[in-house]
């Protein structure tokens, strides 16, 4: 079938499988980032924005989003970059293969959550696993970062 | 090495940012499978529905059929040479006991076919298509019974193992071994107070979030060039070379960046699968594993049953401990001979005052998937046990548990006779107890209290030790170039999986050759063109390769200052330029180094833990932790190794788990069954350094990556104790347990 949707505000139209999910179809168009870390939507490796919302690309059909747009980090590395400085800080990047996921949560987050505290910024990101950094020094970079948006510096 | 002054130092002991972070946090291609082509075989393979079976027969026609099918490989098309996929130097202690593909079914998921082709769906359809008529035969899954039972797992007559390790094939045995040093018995009989209790720990999956994956493809040479997610590049081209019976010398490994190992990535997990496919078809191939796969095919941690003795005399000192560990080594000896020695090497060590020990142990085949490497690697298990056995003993003679190992901790100075007769050369254990009771104010919450609500809460204590590198064996390399314009690279084949080796040895070479850490580029690894290392583990890197760092960047300098003096008055980047004319002084530098000692660092963990008593839950309040790993070269790193550490070693003593029901068949084949913690299930985490320093390691350092696993298991099971009175002695104490438990007391 052929589906078009906006990629990080491009337009891109391809011929898919009905059952293509998302992931692999922005991975074929370039976006490297969205990881696969599992198959059963439990790690939010593969987080990517549909609609500007959230959504774990690997349990979303790439057909779901006909007409839609989508945004993964390579949309976002201004963003991904002022972010990654705090976490680049903590050493809490690690082997860096759940950031790009983690982080397109945290960017999640600042749009909908206002000033979330501690509680609810583990609420929001309960989804995104880390084995690396224990999630101590994210927290310790999320915190900072909030801050720092906050002009606290 | 002299000990160095540190507070004048730039590099070394300060939290420089990693080299590769802001790649890592925009999301850059630079995985394996972000970096090879598209144009390749999809290799998957067809695991197997039974524990133990031998295959009658096996059709593939209907599978070769199907659209885009490039070969479909059995047993019959392997070769013969066994081998062993454990990451280990040659002649490894794990046994020879592999084919890439048997005829014998050794646990539910081995591998029975290898199918490649054009897409991920016809290959799936291939898979479904094969057929294959097992004889079942009845499996050995407790490892109880499996020594000396009629069930083999390797009646193979092929076997062989390379090292003397105590095994025998005939015997389902992998390894076996006795240690000792005085009359334990004796000395038992003689003390005041014995505990003695068997602990069991489970087999826990790494889960590192990037799974096994390899690339293999044949270069313009016709040289197979492999790109793996691996933690051994150099092994993996030997067992390659053994497996595929190649010669190495047509073989290249090269290393991307690594989504994280925590050992598992130090046995061959997945490269076999599409070399082979390289190797029969000339295409390039790729294998990913799914999560799936890397649930119930790869390399957990080997479930051991730790059996302790200890005794004091009537005031708490410790005389004697015995210690029997039986190790499930699961289908194959993947790191069975070695891990089960540190369940005795990295525990008994502790108590400088025992007059005697021994240790002894099993390590037997079982229908399980192979065990392999995991983070702490034997050390973890035993020191559930052997500080659980102490916390008992505390218990029994009504000493504080703190108290008695205050008591009874090994000093600096002192020689360690189960740890290889070395000597205690760097040890601020005693520090590290002090700070950690005091940053938990031990006193005052000692052991218990009473919440009012239901809740109780408790404390607990562990300490504990580990290795830098493998003594005498663990060899590592580097080699530093000076280029244009005067900056260096710094070659090595230690391989970063995240935990910033690469950064590390680049700012130890930034202090030493006094420039910026933007002046070294480091390169690492690709078997080529790396100096030789065996790999990242047995928490070598920082200790072993970090010593060959510095000691090529001496050498280099002399060697700039020799040329130096022959064109005097010239700057650094003077020399670098003028050196690439008329010259043939090489202002390259390889060194390679090894240690004959391996000195532990050590860490002291304390919990504090809300049971629910009416549902068994468990709240983590309050983890602390003080380690003493030398110099930490890194703060930052060595704090994130620790809280990374610490929260795997608290979802190893509270969720994670892997089951097998009595088919063999694994239960926790996904993360929706396997419980890794998340961010909500953890409290505080509060990490500090108390330092000795380590003369033989670069600026004082020791290791950081493994000790850090080991407290939580042991710190937390006590807490629970003082909590409910109940003693856990098998991991992980679910709430379902302790519920049970209390409705039982």
């Amino acid at each position: 079938m052929l589906i078009k949707l906006w990629l990080n505000g491009e337009v891109v139209r391809d011929h898919i499988d009905p059952d293509t999910l998302l992931l692999d179809f922005v991975r074929k168009h370039g976006c490297a980032s969205v990881k696969r870390g599992c198959e059963t939507a439990n790690c939010g490796l593969c987080t990517v924005l549909l609609e500007g919302k959230p959504v774990l690309s690997c349990s979303t059909l790439a057909a779901r989003a006909e007409g839609m747009h989508v945004v993964t980090l390579e949309g976002l590395q201004d963003e991904a970059r002022e972010f990654g400085e705090f976490l680049a800080d903590q050493g809490a990047d690690q082997c860096g293969f759940c950031n790009p996921g983690f982080i397109m949560n945290i960017l999640a987050m600042m749009e909908e959550l206002d000033d979330p505290d501690d509680e609810e910024v583990k609420e929001y990101l309960a989804g995104n696993l880390c084995r690396c950094s224990g999630f101590v020094g994210q927290m310790r970079s999320i915190q900072a970062y909030m801050k720092y948006k906050k002009g606290g510096a | 090495m002299e000990r160095m002054n540190l507070e004048n130092l730039n590099y070394v002991n300060r939290p420089v940012r990693k080299k590769d972070a802001m790649s890592l946090v925009t999301g850059q291609p630079v995985y394996m499978d972000d970096i090879v082509g598209s144009n390749c075989l999809i290799v998957k393979v067809l695991r197997s529905p039974h524990a133990h079976a031998l295959i009658r027969k096996i059709n593939t026609e209907k599978a070769l059929k199907v659209a885009g099918i490039a070969c479909v490989l059995t047993y019959k098309d392997m070769p013969q040479t066994r081998f062993t996929m454990a990451g280990q130097s040659y002649p490894e202690p794990s046994p020879y006991d592999r084919l890439i593909l048997d005829q014998r079914i050794r646990f539910v998921g081995d591998a029975v076919a290898i199918v490649a082709g054009k897409d991920e769906k016809s290959v799936d359809q291939a898979l479904k298509r094969i057929k294959v008529d097992y004889e079942v035969l009845e499996p050995l899954l407790d490892f109880h019974t499996a020594k000396d039972n009629p069930i083999l797992i390797h009646p193979e007559e092929d076997w062989k193992s390379l090292a003397p390790v105590g095994a025998d094939n005939q015997r389902n045995l992998c390894a076996s071994g006795l240690e000792k040093d005085g009359d334990v018995d004796a000395v038992l009989d003689s003390c005041e107070y014995v505990v003695e209790g068997t602990y069991h720990t489970k087999a826990c999956q790494q889960a590192m979030m990037e799974t096994f994956r390899t690339y293999t493809e044949l270069d313009a040479y016709g040289r197979l060039k492999v790109v793996s997610s691996t933690q051994i590049p150099f092994h993996v081209r030997r067992i390659l070379s053994t497996a595929l019976d190649i010669p190495k010398s047509q073989i290249r490994v090269c290393k991307p960046r690594i989504g994280g190992g925590f050992g598992a990535k130090q046995t061959v997990v997945a490269e076999v699968y599409p070399a082979i496919v390289t190797m029969k078809t000339g295409k390039p191939a790729k294998m990913i594993f799914s999560r799936y796969e890397s649930q119930i095919a790869s390399s957990p941690r080997h479930e051991m049953e730790v059996k302790v003795r200890l005794g004091s005399d009537k005031d708490g000192i410790i005389k004697a401990i015995d210690v029997y560990t039986l190790s499930n080594t699961g289908a194959f000896g993947e790191h069975g001979p070695t891990t089960v020695g540190l369940s005795g090497h990295k525990t008994i060590p502790l108590y400088g005052k025992a007059e005697a020990f021994s240790f002894r142990y099993d390590v037997v085949y079982t229908n399980h998937m192979s065990a392999g490497a995991y983070r702490g690697y034997g050390a973890t298990q035993g020191l559930f046990a052997v500080e659980s056995a102490v916390n008992e003993l505390a218990a029994k003679i009504n000493m504080d548990p703190v108290t008695i190992r205050e008591i009874n901790m090994v000093k600096e100075g002192q020689v360690m006779p189960a740890y290889y007769g070395e000597t205690n050369t760097s040890c601020a254990l005693d520090r590290c107890m002090a700070r950690a009771k005091e940053m938990m104010g031990w006193n005052q919450k000692y052991p218990a209290k009473d919440m009012g609500d239901g809740k109780v809460r408790g404390v607990g204590v562990a300490m504990c030790m580990q290795g830098s590198g493998i003594s005498g064996l663990d060899v590592g390399s580097a080699t530093i170039k000076l280029n244009d314009d005067g900056f260096y690279t710094l070659s090595i084949g230690a391989t970063d999986m995240g935990t910033g080796c690469d950064t590390i040895l680049a700012q130890i070479a930034a202090e030493e050759l006094d420039c910026p850490i933007d002046d070294i580029a480091v390169h690492g690894v690709d078997t080529d063109t790396s100096p030789y290392d065996c790999g990242s583990y047995a928490s070598s890197t920082t200790y072993v390769t970090g010593q060959a760092v510095v000691n090529a960047c001496r050498k280099l300098k002399e060697r700039i200052g020799q040329y130096e003096a022959e064109h005097p008055g010239m700057s650094l980047k003077d020399i670098a330029n003028s050196s690439m004319c008329g010259n043939t002084l090489a202002l390259e530098v390889t060194e390679m180094h090894s240690s004959p000692v391996s000195p532990p660092p050590f860490m002291v963990g304390m919990a504090e833990v809300e049971v629910d008593k009416e549902t068994g839950n468990v709240e983590l309040i309050d983890y602390v932790a003080v380690v003493d790993c030398g110099t930490p070269v890194n703060p930052n790193l060595a704090r994130v190794q620790v809280e990374g550490g610490l929260v795997q070693g608290i979802g190893m003593a509270l969720h994670e788990n892997i089951q097998y029901n009595d088919l063999g068949q694994m239960r926790n084949n996904s993360f929706m069954q396997y419980k890794l913690p998340t961010r909500q299930d953890i409290g505080d985490i509060r990490v500090e350094f108390e330092n000795s320093y380590e003369e033989s390691g670069p600026y004082g350092a020791k290791s950081i990556g493994e000790i850090v696993i080991n407290t939580p298991s042991p710190a937390i099971a006590q807490a629970i104790y003082h909590a409910t009175g109940l003693q856990f002695r098998e991991l992980p104490i679910t709430p379902e347990k302790i519920a049970m438990g209390l409705l039982e007391s």
